[in-house]
């Protein structure tokens, strides 16, 4: 099928703004909206510049804005979308080129919920053994693949750069309910702020937003409530 | 890793006990209108119906001290939940630290001011004829 995709160029070394551009492409119903900007990069237009590594949905590459949605390209089928699709790069962070955007801020807050295992007691022989029910605890905010869909489609980060942002917030979770992690009230700390999880104002975007199905606002809510109750 | 180190400080500092109160004082008014403000509609359009309203309605409701703490929990819950709504509101959209402060005080101003003559009418009023 014949389809138009409409994406939105900017090219740093000659435009002071962006435009969008319109690429006539033949493609298949099955194929993914990432098989469609390929097909553009590799046949029609090489300076049209996007990421993306694994290009099955598991590396988080190559989110943007699909249809004024945040989608992963290669997550989306040519089916669901219809014969025009808009294709732009996510909205708040500051774009390098076409649908590139700068994703340091994002990897600032990120490092900021300290994202990794803190545990001090002596090293066991084996694996730090850990039951189902307390894995279950955080299992979904495992699944986060860093891709910023939900943190760029966030009303609240848009307007307050300084906003950790949900993503970070759910790297957060991730660490705080874990039977065995012990910084738990460092981490809290660090979200028990007007820029941490009080910035949130339960707008949902991100839930809507985030490829992997987490229930970002839930996680979000249950540090609130970590933080009110002082329990974990 | 400084970043969360200032993080941290900045929140041991203030104690930042005040963010998580008015979350939860947000939930907690929240749900306590829910109640009197669909109560208060429907009492007053359906039991007595918005034609009916006037000075001697409010003269004769008052009569019973219950309809004046009612009203007072109706004007502290409305007013004190919506003033820090717009508090939210500011924070996201205001960002100079200067001009934040001269919008948060006029609505705080205006909004306390509201309070208190609200308060003040509801323990004081009498019939003065």
């Amino acid at each position: 099928m014949q389809v138009t995709l409409r994406i939105k160029r900017f090219n740093p070394e000659a435009d002071t703004q962006s435009h969008f551009e319109n690429y006539q492409v033949e493609v298949e119903p099955t194929d993914r909206v990432l098989d469609a900007l390929q097909t553009v990069k590799w046949y029609q237009d090489g300076t049209l510049t996007l990421r993306r590594s694994c290009a099955h949905g598991i590396c988080g590459s190559d989110a943007m804005l699909i249809n004024g949605r945040n989608r992963l390209a290669c997550k989306v089928l040519i089916r669901d979308l219809g014969n025009k699709i808009q294709i732009e790069p996510m909205r708040g962070f500051r774009v390098l080129k076409d649908l590139v955007v700068d994703m340091e801020p994002f990897f600032a807050k990120y490092r900021q919920v300290m994202p990794y295992l803190v545990n001090n007691d002596p090293v066991p022989q084996t694996e730090r053994l850990q039951s189902p029910e307390e894995h279950e605890r955080f299992e979904d905010t495992t699944k986060c693949i860093l891709c910023a869909a939900c943190t760029t489609a966030c009303p609240s980060y848009w307007s307050n750069h300084e906003f950790l942002g949900p993503a970070a917030i759910v790297q957060g979770h991730r660490f705080i309910f874990d039977s065995r992690d012990q910084l738990k009230s460092e981490r809290l700390a660090v979200l028990n702020d007007m820029t941490g999880v009080w910035r949130c104002r339960t707008i949902f975007n991100c839930v809507e937003a985030c490829p992997r199905g987490i229930d970002v606002t839930k996680a979000i809510g249950e540090v609130k409530k970590a933080i009110l109750f002082g329990k974990t | 890793m400084s970043a969360s180190a200032e993080r941290i400080a900045r929140a041991r500092a203030t104690g930042n006990s005040f963010e998580v109160l008015s979350w939860f004082f947000m939930r907690l008014s929240g749900v306590i209108l829910m109640f009197i403000v669909l109560f208060h509609l429907f009492y007053m359009h359906f039991v007595i119906g918005v034609d009916k309203i006037n000075y001697a309605l409010v003269v004769q409701r008052w009569e019973n001290p219950l309809w004046r703490v009612f009203d007072l929990f109706l004007l502290f819950f409305a007013l004190t939940h919506g003033l820090n709504g717009a508090r939210y509101v500011i924070d996201d959209y205001v960002h100079g630290s200067g001009l934040n402060l001269l919008v948060k005080s006029i609505v705080y101003t205006l909004g306390f001011a509201l309070l208190l003559m609200g308060t003040f009418i509801i323990f004081t009023f009498r019939i003065t004829s």
